[in-house]
């Protein structure tokens, strides 16, 4: 299956793209590879440069430097309406004078299109977003979550080679998000178009997509699955970012292969997989709260004195301060199987295997 | 409860009394300054003139035959369309019709432009539209005639280009009298179109270009719906005054400009008026703006019905 999808052909092909405001870099040298049929994720805070990526993809930002080459041909100089690319707004941008049905024709009538073809068409896309009894409707007769579905409708009425979608989801309430997801995973998959989603919201990131690429200050941090990105983050800012994470300050011994070697806090010898080539010295462990246990304080790789619980539903938070009076947090299931130790109490943790990983800065 | 009850409809009734009172100055404003003027126009217009201006009070249907219809010197003779009037009017509407459309073509880049300034920005260019109007009307059109008359600066300096031989013959022609018209009322346009544009989500721009739409396709299928409201308020803003103008028509025009705002000014002027003419003038004149504007009225409420 892996394998299948690394032959995959190239989709989106973008070769280190700077894109400058003035003394501003809001992108520096960004490549990236983007394969056929993917559901691609570009994740990060706000600011972090991926609307900024997805516009130049788009066509609305010139960029300063660089190549964005769809499918082969080379497209950074096509103005937006020669780009066979088509993308839904944040805000939807519907055409509020007319119809649900006028919107999702509009880039089938600029193409050309043959009327009877336009329409089926337009039949066919409104019947994909569940909307054909609304196409007589306008825009500001219709809600949120329908509106966007017809923003959705209207970017792949065209049959775009490429959707870019540039936080769609994040002017709908909670709920309809978590449903909006699932159907427009479903719709990528149906129609076999290669989608291009920004969001800052990792949750989003991690159940839709095939690939992530987390992004900050103007670069790409790590591209990755979202197994990969979340369980195998390649330095600080991926680790705290996509889920929660305790960064332990460690000095590292040796490195070799993807094997290191680390004093944790509290002299103990820990050895577990590296993120990169790391230079013996200080250096940052990433460990996953729900990937400790909390043992006797006796013999235990780390030890300190429980700080606080907070009760999370069908988890526990417990915060325990280690002697060098760092704050690590775990997560411990709600369950009448695993008795909490009390606040004030001396534990011990303990790592599972792999669990902990060396980050490259 | 009861009490309850009795309370709260003794109050509604109070504040109702108020709102009435509250809305009272509304109502002198519209009688005292359109009901009373509108009126006294349409009586004076059935009245009878006095030959040294104004009315005897006595009904009469002869200003409105006097503006449809030629009974011949002494008033004798069968009735035959009077073409004076009507072809007066019909300039008027053509002049008018004419100023509102150079307006528009000026004032939609002017205002698009101003729209997409930086905020701080807008409001310089918008006083920078406004300054001029701080002058009075009738100085703004004298100047337009001295710029433009044969030894005016315009001609001066067209010569001295080279561009014209002989100065250009502009003050009595209906090019200056569109000129005046226009210059008049140009700024009647731009305002409204503006905060038209201002309110315009730009993102519907880059939606159209995202799915193909080149720029004049664009300008054509999304800006200008958007901005038709602006378009129309600035259009009935400078057709209905120019419509009724006499200032730029008598400074810059001659004989062949006379316009309908003239025409009812002469008929209230010195002894040589004809008051119950002037005010049949206007009412025809009211009549025929009235009758766009219902009709716009009627545009717009079934686009908000929709």
């Amino acid at each position: 299956m892996l394998q299948k999808t690394q032959d995959a052909t190239l989709a989106v092909d973008i070769e280190k793209v700077t894109k400058n405001y003035g003394s501003f870099t809001a992108l520096s040298g960004v490549s990236l590879d983007v394969r056929d049929n993917e559901f691609f994720t570009l994740l990060g805070p706000s600011g972090c440069g991926k609307t900024t990526l997805l516009r130049s993809i788009a066509g609305f930002e010139e960029i300063s430097d660089g190549a964005i080459r769809l499918y082969g041909e080379d497209i950074a100089g096509l103005p937006p309406h020669q780009r066979p690319v088509n993308t839904v707004f944040q805000q939807y941008a519907l055409f509020p004078h007319m119809t649900v049905a006028q919107n999702v024709l509009f880039g089938l009538q600029r193409l050309r299109k043959p009327k009877d073809e336009a329409l089926t068409r337009c039949t066919e896309v409104l019947e994909l977003v569940q909307l054909s009894a609304f196409a007589g409707r306008y825009p500001n007769q219709l809600s949120g979550g329908q509106q966007q579905r017809v923003a959705l409708a209207r970017a792949l009425a065209p049959k775009p080679k490429l959707l870019l979608l540039d936080e769609p989801l994040s002017a709908l309430d909670l709920k309809l998000r978590q449903a909006v997801r699932v159907e427009l995973k479903q719709i990528q998959k149906e129609t076999g178009i290669t989608f291009i989603f920004v969001t800052h919201d990792q949750e989003e990131a991690l159940t839709m997509s095939d690939r992530i690429a987390v992004m900050s200050a103007g670069e790409v941090q790590q591209v990755g699955t979202p197994r990969e990105v979340y369980e195998a983050p390649r330095n600080r800012f991926v680790a705290d970012f996509i889920g929660e994470t305790n960064l332990l300050d460690v000095t590292v011994t040796s490195v070799t292969g993807d094997q290191a070697f680390c004093i944790l806090p509290g002299g103990r010898e820990i050895t577990c997989p590296a993120a990169a080539v790391v230079d013996p010295g200080p250096g940052h462990l990433s460990v996953r709260p729900e990937r400790m246990t909390l043992t006797a304080p006796t013999d235990a790789l780390l030890s300190g004195q429980v700080e606080n619980h907070v009760y999370l539903g069908t988890d526990m938070q417990v915060m325990v301060r280690l002697e060098d009076d760092e704050v690590l947090t775990l997560r411990v299931q709600n369950s009448d199987a695993v008795s909490i130790p009390a606040i004030g109490s001396e534990v011990g943790i303990a790592l599972e295997a792999g669990a902990a990983r060396l980050l490259a800065d | 409860m009861a009490g309850g009850i009795a309370n709260a409809s003794e109050s509604a009734g109070i504040y109702k009394g108020r709102a009435g009172l509250l809305i009272l100055p509304s109502w002198l404003v519209i009688g005292f300054f359109l009901l009373l003027p509108v009126g006294m126009m349409l009586i004076y217009s059935f009245l009878t003139k006095e030959f040294r201006g104004g009315v005897i009070w006595e009904f009469s249907l002869a200003a409105y035959d006097q503006f449809f219809f030629n009974r011949g010197l002494f008033g004798d003779e069968p009735p035959q369309i009077e073409w004076t009037y009507i072809n007066i009017f019909w300039r008027s509407l053509w002049q008018a019709g004419l100023a509102t459309l150079f307006c528009l073509i000026i004032g939609f880049p002017t205002a698009w432009f101003i729209a997409t300034r930086v905020p701080r920005h807008r409001t310089v260019w918008l006083l920078l539209i406004t300054i001029p109007y701080w002058v009075n009307l009738l100085i703004r059109t004298v100047s337009m005639k001295f710029l433009i008359r044969d030894t005016g600066p315009m001609n001066e300096f067209l010569i001295w280009l080279g561009a014209i031989g002989e100065p250009l013959q502009l003050v009595n022609t209906n090019i200056a009298v569109q000129l005046g018209l226009f210059y008049s009322y140009l700024p009647f346009m731009v305002l409204p179109i503006y905060a038209s544009a201002e309110r315009y989500n730009f993102a519907l721009s880059e939606a159209a270009a995202d799915l193909y739409a080149g720029r004049w396709t664009t300008l054509r299928l999304i800006i200008l719906p958007a901005v038709k409201p602006g378009i129309i308020a600035g259009s009935i803003l400078v057709f209905v005054p120019s419509l009724g103008a006499f200032l730029a028509p008598d400074l810059l025009g001659g004989a062949k400009t006379f316009m309908i705002g003239s025409l009812i000014e002469e008929q209230f002027k010195g002894n040589a008026g004809n008051w119950p003419f002037g005010a049949a003038a206007s009412i025809i004149l009211l009549s025929i703006v009235m009758t766009v504007l219902i009709f716009y009225a009627r545009s717009q409420t079934r686009r908000e019905a929709r």
